[in-house]
């Protein structure tokens, strides 16, 4: 589409490739040693890792990097369509719907019923933003140089959404939709396959790795969800954890930080602790400092007080859960957090009111299940 | 390709701008006129002009062939449009690149101009 107004023509011509990709897409064992991964704030601890993981670090890029070997023109023309469709031109929802579509293949049907939005409002989003695709004359382009970086970031936000719609659905109809999930997994793999100096790239493909790894634990055999603290860790997969760890370090390794190499490397802290009590909480505070320094936002926080209550203890936590009532008053998270220090600082009717505010934003049906549960007992 | 860049800003952008000490909006003025002389030497802009403010508008409504004339702009908006420049650009990206760098302050709107030329 270097020639304007084509944009279903290369959006057909990259989704053939795409297809014939996946179809040769190696299916790799992962390597059988995880390497324990450590935040470059211990970069004592961190470089001895390092060292010690190099053959393994240089068999991992080899294996990702040999992964997809298209045609240059090929890896251009899927780079240039993703950018293309996350162009900040289009809005947020337009740039979701436009790469699910073009770029994985979705169908429209498929994006509304992830999305919980009508079929129709979907198409006419496409419609609507392919028109202006043309009608703007957005460049079918990848942005150089400096434009890079802040490009990328609107294409990994997109990539975000998508994977946390499908990890943990808003919906009401199901808890997870794993393919979604792995999609956006797929897909991030295949950006950081075709911009492969780019670590945060690699922070959010190690941070949907790391997540990912924990599936089998999330739910038991009933379809009731499993938080953290009470998950059978020996069901976590544990080659997956060590290639996200891996993924995580190379990124480290091109020593620029960033808010996904952060939140990777929170998860890593957490699939790495044998148990909930044994978990390296000091090191996870520190870390959601640096995130908040970073990416400053009322959940980052809402995450920090839950860390600092392990730490610093539930009194500390609740005063900076409190704070955030004001930004995050409708979010359910908020207030089942906020019941969980409440019980812990022995309010228990203040905890049960949270609880039920929680259940009444709360759509996903595992979710709702939880709290019902917690407020029968 | 044609884009008009419309330059907007609030109203109390507008009164500060008003109040602003002379030899302060000199200097602002001085500013804009570097980036209009930069980007028309350049070829990138074909046309534009700097409007006087909204007090000075006047409206005409045409309904039903019949024009009726009043005080004030079209729309009462917290925004006001304060200017605008006509370019000539390869396309949405350049022209966002050109807007971002506006020493004006305020916002810029971006829009592709119609093309009569084919069909």
């Amino acid at each position: 589409m270097r020639v304007l107004g084509d944009f279903d023509l290369a959006e057909e011509v990259v989704q053939d490739s795409l297809v014939a990709a996946l179809e040769t897409w190696p299916e790799q064992g992962i390597p059988d040693k995880p390497g324990a991964w450590l935040m470059t704030t211990a970069r004592r601890r961190a470089i001895d890792i390092l060292r010690r993981n190099t053959r393994y670090r240089e068999k991992l890029a080899l294996m990702e990097r040999s992964a997809l070997t298209p045609e240059p023109s090929e890896a251009d023309d899927r780079l240039r369509l993703i950018f293309t469709c996350c162009h900040p031109a289009l809005s947020q929802e337009a740039q979701v719907a436009l790469t699910l579509r073009a770029v994985v293949g979705f169908t429209t049907a498929e994006i509304g019923s992830a999305f919980l939005v009508a079929e129709a409002t979907v198409a006419q989003r496409i419609v609507r933003a392919k028109r202006k695709i043309v009608d703007a004359h957005i460049p079918y382009r990848v942005p150089e140089g400096g434009e890079l970086a802040g490009r990328l970031d609107g294409v990994l936000a997109v990539l975000y959404l998508m994977f946390n719609e499908g990890y943990l659905s808003r919906g009401a109809q199901r808890a997870m939709r794993r393919d979604l999930a792995d999609d956006a997994l797929w897909l991030t793999r295949l950006v950081a396959t075709l911009l492969p100096d780019q670590p945060e790239v690699l922070g959010l493909l190690a941070l949907m790795k790391l997540n990912l790894a924990r599936s089998e634990a999330r739910f038991d055999a009933s379809g009731e969800m499993v938080l953290l603290p009470d998950q059978d860790r020996s069901l976590w997969d544990h080659a997956a954890i060590a290639d996200g760890i891996a993924t995580l370090e190379r990124a480290g390794g091109m020593r620029a930080s960033g808010p996904y190499q952060v939140q990777a490397a929170i998860a890593a802290l957490h699939a790495e602790a044998p148990s909930w009590a044994e978990t390296d909480w000091h090191q996870i505070v520190v870390l959601y400092e640096a995130l908040v320094r970073m990416a400053d936002s009322p959940v980052v926080r809402l995450n920090r007080a839950v860390a600092l209550s392990h730490f610093a203890g539930p009194e500390v936590a609740l005063g900076e859960v409190n704070d955030l009532a004001l930004s995050l008053s409708g979010y359910h998270l908020f207030h089942s957090t906020r019941a969980e220090l409440l019980d812990q600082v022995g309010e228990p009717v203040l905890a049960r009111e949270a609880r039920r505010r929680a259940l009444d934003l709360c759509q996903n049906p595992a979710e709702r299940s939880l709290l019902e549960r917690k407020l029968r007992s | 390709m044609k884009y008009v860049l419309m330059f907007a800003g609030s109203v109390d952008e507008q009164e500060a701008w008003e109040k602003m000490p002379d030899a302060t909006r000199v200097a602002a003025y001085e500013r804009v006129n570097q980036w209009f002389e930069e980007h028309s030497r350049a070829g990138r802009i074909t046309g534009g002009a700097e409007l006087q403010g909204p007090s000075s508008a006047t409206t005409v409504r045409i309904k039903n062939g019949k024009a009726v004339v009043t005080d004030g702009p079209f729309i009462e908006a917290k925004e006001i449009i304060g200017g605008f420049a006509v370019v000539e650009v390869k396309d949405l990206d350049e022209a966002l690149e050109m807007a971002k760098t506006w020493p004006g302050g305020g916002i810029v709107e971006v829009r592709p101009v119609v093309d009569h030329s084919e069909g």
